[in-house]
């Protein structure tokens, strides 16, 4: 199970105290993941990254809304598979519930 | 390079054998300013997954004793954090490596629900920046986002069956949240745009633009006419949310008009082209085309 973790960093629509404490719990985890900056900038330079991440097996990712996840890797060329993967949503759910997820 | 091209530095934030441990607050920072400047950065665990190198330049950072083994093929640099800062580092690394620099830029383009998608062809009508396109299956699809106006969502109003996602956007659904059944009436009943302007979108901005250019024509005030026209697309921005910059240079009812006859014309000539080929879903009405 490979973890990834978004971090927004184009446009302030996921809370920054969200965002901040995920990335704190991944830190402090002991649990190896991958960050990146902006998803939604990857999708736009079709970023050969994001094949590596849509075809590595399992993954658990903390972005935003799983819809729009789903259509950016799409978006892409690189379409998520259909199972698999879980995507967690910054934008509405808690530092805390995304963190137990992530590390469950 | 235009802003959608290079590869990005990938930095890989190292704490295995070689090397000492970061403490908890060292790692956080090199982290989230490494993010925020625009990075990706890899924390590698033994036996744990990570996404695999895929050719992209690579920085290993860390409290680095020596240097870890690495892939030959692989483009890779070591830098000690006991010696340099994360952040110049993985500055002075991007420059020698020749990746991508951080681009002041909100990524804001259309994002197509394929799941909801039927392929009405208004978002590609409507769009006045050639944003959109038609693949070699005749899909829309997304072909130029670099030419999308930051902030404007005004496409996914027009999208029917609330197909158009722009992730960066505010409110939901257009921002990727689950669409509700009210959403889709909602959409509906603004692709009616007799709903929306009394009249169908063309025929009311071809309205508009007529009684602006009689004002225009009288007013000597240029500025007045200006202010005169924004209070005319006022109504558009309200209910569309399309940013000023966009309504402002808006073309003339004629550049519109002419823009939608070439689409539909791009689209026929496609699907004569490709008579042979049986298509399930049906021709584009004029209805369809909201002309
Ligand atoms: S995918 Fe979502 S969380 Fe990630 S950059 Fe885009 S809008 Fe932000
Ligand atoms: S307007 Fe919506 S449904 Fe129609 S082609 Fe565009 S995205 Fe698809």
């Amino acid at each position: 199970m490979k973890i990834l973790y978004c971090n927004c960093t184009y446009a302030k629509v996921v809370p920054a105290d969200v965002k901040k404490d995920v990335l704190r719990r991944l830190c402090d985890s002991g649990q190896a993941f991958d960050a990146v900056a902006d998803l939604c900038d990857m999708s736009a330079r079709k970023d050969a990254a994001l094949r590596k991440i849509a075809e590595g097996g399992d993954t658990k990712i903390a972005a935003c809304y799983p819809r729009a996840v789903k259509w950016l890797f799409h978006a892409a060329g690189t379409p998520l598979p259909s199972e698999g993967v879980d995507v967690l949503n910054m934008r509405e759910d808690s530092a805390e519930d995304i963190a137990k997820e992530l590390l469950a | 390079m235009s802003r959608i091209e290079g590869r990005n530095l990938r930095v890989v934030l190292y704490e295995g054998p070689g090397s000492r441990a970061l403490d908890g607050e060292e790692r956080f920072e090199a982290l989230s300013t490494l993010l925020d400047n625009g990075f990706e950065v890899t924390r590698p665990m033994a036996g744990q997954d990570v996404a695999p190198a895929d050719g992209a330049p690579m920085l290993v950072l860390g409290r680095l004793d020596e240097a870890p083994a690495a892939d030959p093929e692989q483009e890779v640099h070591f830098r000690d954090l006991g010696e340099v800062d994360a952040l110049e580092a993985a500055r002075e690394v991007r420059e020698a490596a020749g990746a991508r620099k951080l681009e002041a830029w909100k990524p804001w383009f259309p994002v197509i629900d394929f799941d909801r998608c039927t392929n009405c062809m208004q978002c590609l009508t409507f769009c006045l920046f050639d944003v959109y396109g038609v693949d070699e299956k005749k899909q829309i699809t997304v072909q130029n986002q670099d030419n999308c106006k930051t902030d404007c969502p005004a496409c996914s109003r027009v999208c029917p069956e609330v197909a158009i996602l722009f992730p960066k956007y505010g409110k939901g659904p257009i921002n990727g949240d689950v669409v509700r059944e009210q959403d889709v009436q909602r959409e509906a009943m603004k692709v009616d745009i007799s709903t929306l302007l009394g009249g169908d979108l063309y025929g009311s901005l071809r309205t508009r633009q007529r009684e602006a250019r009689k004002r225009f024509s009288t007013e000597r005030d240029e500025s007045k006419a200006l202010l005169e026209r924004k209070r005319c697309l006022g109504k558009l921005k309200k209910d569309l949310d399309i940013p000023d910059e966009v309504l402002m240079t808006l073309p003339s009812a004629e550049d519109i008009e002419e823009r939608a006859a070439r689409a539909k014309a791009k689209m026929e000539k496609r699907l004569a082209r490709s008579q042979t080929v049986q298509d399930a879903r049906p021709a584009p009405t004029e209805r369809d085309w909201g002309i």
